[in-house]
């Protein structure tokens, strides 16, 4: 065939491709969307469940997910800019820092349920902290840290090696440049890897179902002494989260709204992530236009 | 084996009357090292204060290297080694016990292409007596005025100290680079091919900027354009395959060079 029609049934192919792939992200959001936006009221998103009746909600599991991502961010930020920091600026391009590079990338590519059973094994048992938010947000981290270290790594890679030099030449030194000059330029890429990560962590349920567990006390929200057992803010009582909470009631749900719930929740999730997504652009490019050109 | 001249400092015929015969910084049989590869071959040459040298040389011939070494950035490339000396004010900086940071606030650099930060013109310009411990707003809006102008950048940026230096053309980004450089009050100030990314016109400004810079600094520019070196500078050196070939005063380079190699290279023979 000549060739003005193989490129014209190239680009055909490509946009129907693209266009399948849209439908598909379409129909998957927009079926949940649907079925579940009717479910979704104030009494839905803060009471607690019933166990046996109707017209439970997913109030302590949605202030779960949101207490367990803010504790695994409070963990697994300071940790992944040390980390990102000294591969991009500090190591020596050797061996050693392939290899701690690939097994980053090992890490981050573990099976999400196996973090949890590994947490289990580590956390819940052999510490001994039990079901606990405490568990969950470290299995949270294990899973988060190898992605969170990834992304500072290449925001920091991505500034160029002129600004280095910039900075060098003016007579500070390594740290003072990176603290200065090539973290600020890198903050928009940071900032945007760790809401998408927080996306991520936010929707996991495997990693939980055996470290944060699948209950949720009573939790007493005019109570904020972290000591106290009723409290929302104790670390140590367990703590069953959205996307687990989907997974729960559709095992073993007996209420007689259980297929309501649970689309409820999944679009609760869906709406989250979606969010998250958004906003991780929108103050991605935000940061940068402040930066370049404001 | 190719001999090594010292340029010859008359002090009669030259304009600009400060501490002539003076130098301000003297390369020591200097050799540098990329791992096993040798870049410069043990060179020595003065650079006399207050006049504009230019290291001239084809492609390759190591005369960024040298110009990196006179401010210890060569450090910053891993598997490069330094042997031999380097004079300025009384101390061999090549030297473990010297603070590289003060050598590089005394000689200052330009790059090839401009490299601003990602901040206001303002900022760029104050990040280097900020950091080195400037707090005074006053001094420092007087440093950043003071630099802008000498940059002849002032009265194009004035309106808009505080707007991102991203956002302004690369001739202007190449200015605003040379008055963060000029800010930090060096004594020294190294160029290395600084007009070489940018228009005629920006390169004009750059090249009447360096001449009116020899009264308050000494200056060393690399410049793979001959006739800009014999433009503005009063010494040339001409390198080749990381050896200094020849120095000399530039009218007698370009009229009357001493090594065929150098008169190869004018006349345009290679290169």
């Amino acid at each position: 065939m000549n060739k003005k029609l193989a490129d014209r049934l190239a680009t055909a192919v490509f946009y129907f491709i693209a266009g399948i792939i849209i439908a598909l992200i379409a129909f998957l959001i927009g079926y949940i969307l649907f079925r579940g936006i009717t479910v979704i009221d104030w009494n839905f998103l803060t009471s607690p469940p019933r166990t046996s009746r109707p017209g439970g909600g997913i109030g302590p599991q949605l202030f779960n997910s949101f207490y367990l991502l803010v504790i695994t961010l409070v963990i697994t930020i300071p940790l992944s800019l040390g980390a990102g920091i000294y591969m991009a600026e500090y190591a020596k391009k050797n061996r050693f820092t392939d290899f701690l590079r690939t097994t980053i990338e090992v890490l981050a590519s573990l099976p999400s349920i196996v973090v949890g059973l590994f947490g289990f094994l580590l956390f819940v048992n052999y510490m001994g902290w039990g079901f606990s938010i405490f568990s969950g947000a470290l299995a949270l981290s294990v899973f988060n840290l190898p992605l969170m270290v990834r992304v500072v790594e290449q925001s920091l890679s991505a500034v160029p090696q002129d600004q280095r030099e910039a900075g060098l030449a003016l007579g500070i030194s390594r740290w003072e440049t990176v603290k200065k000059i090539i973290l600020p330029r890198a903050l928009p890429g940071i900032i945007t890897g760790i809401i998408l990560a927080s996306g991520r962590v936010f929707g996991e349920a495997a990693a939980l179902i055996y470290t944060a567990g699948m209950s949720s006390p009573n939790l007493n929200f005019n109570d904020w002494n972290p000591l106290s057992p009723a409290s929302p803010l104790n670390p140590f009582r367990p703590a069953e989260t959205l996307a687990v909470h989907i997974w729960k009631i559709n095992s073993e749900g007996i209420m007689p709204d259980a297929q309501e719930i649970s689309a409820g929740s999944s679009a609760i999730l869906v709406i989250a992530i979606l969010f998250f997504n958004i906003s991780a652009r929108w103050i991605g490019r935000i940061v940068h236009k402040r930066l370049t050109a404001s | 084996m190719i001999e090594m001249l010292k340029p010859e400092v008359t002090g009669t015929e030259r304009e600009g009357k400060k501490e002539d015969g003076a130098v301000a910084i003297e390369a020591k049989n200097l050799s540098v090292f990329y791992g096993e590869h040798q870049a410069i071959k043990r060179v020595s040459m003065k650079f006399p204060k207050h006049r504009v040298t230019a290291l001239i040389g084809p492609s390759g011939c190591g005369k960024s290297t040298f110009l990196r070494s006179l401010n210890r950035m060569n450090d910053e490339i891993p598997g490069c080694r330094v042997e031999g000396q380097i004079f300025f004010q009384g101390m061999d900086i090549n030297s473990p016990k010297v603070n590289v940071f003060e050598v590089r606030k005394k000689i200052g650099m330009v790059f090839q292409r401009p490299n601003p930060f990602a901040k206001s013109i303002f900022e760029n310009v104050a990040f280097g007596p900020k950091n080195h411990g400037e707090k005074d707003k006053e001094k420092l809006e007087y440093i950043v005025e003071t630099s802008l102008k000498k940059a002849a950048l002032w009265e194009e940026v004035k309106d808009r100290l505080h707007t991102s230096a991203l956002a302004l053309s690369g001739g202007q980004q190449q200015r605003l680079c040379i008055a963060r450089a000029l800010a930090m009050n060096p004594n020294v100030l190294l160029l290395d091919e600084p007009a070489s990314a940018l228009d005629p016109v920006s390169t004009g400004k750059i090249e009447e900027l360096i001449t009116e810079f020899k009264k308050d600094y000494t200056v060393i520019i690399v410049t793979h354009n001959m006739q800009q070196a014999a433009r503005i500078s009063d010494y040339t050196a001409f390198f080749y395959m990381g050896e200094l070939v020849e120095a000399g005063e530039t009218r007698q380079i370009f009229t009357n060079p001493k090594q065929q190699k150098t008169e190869d290279y004018i006349s345009g023979n290679f290169g």
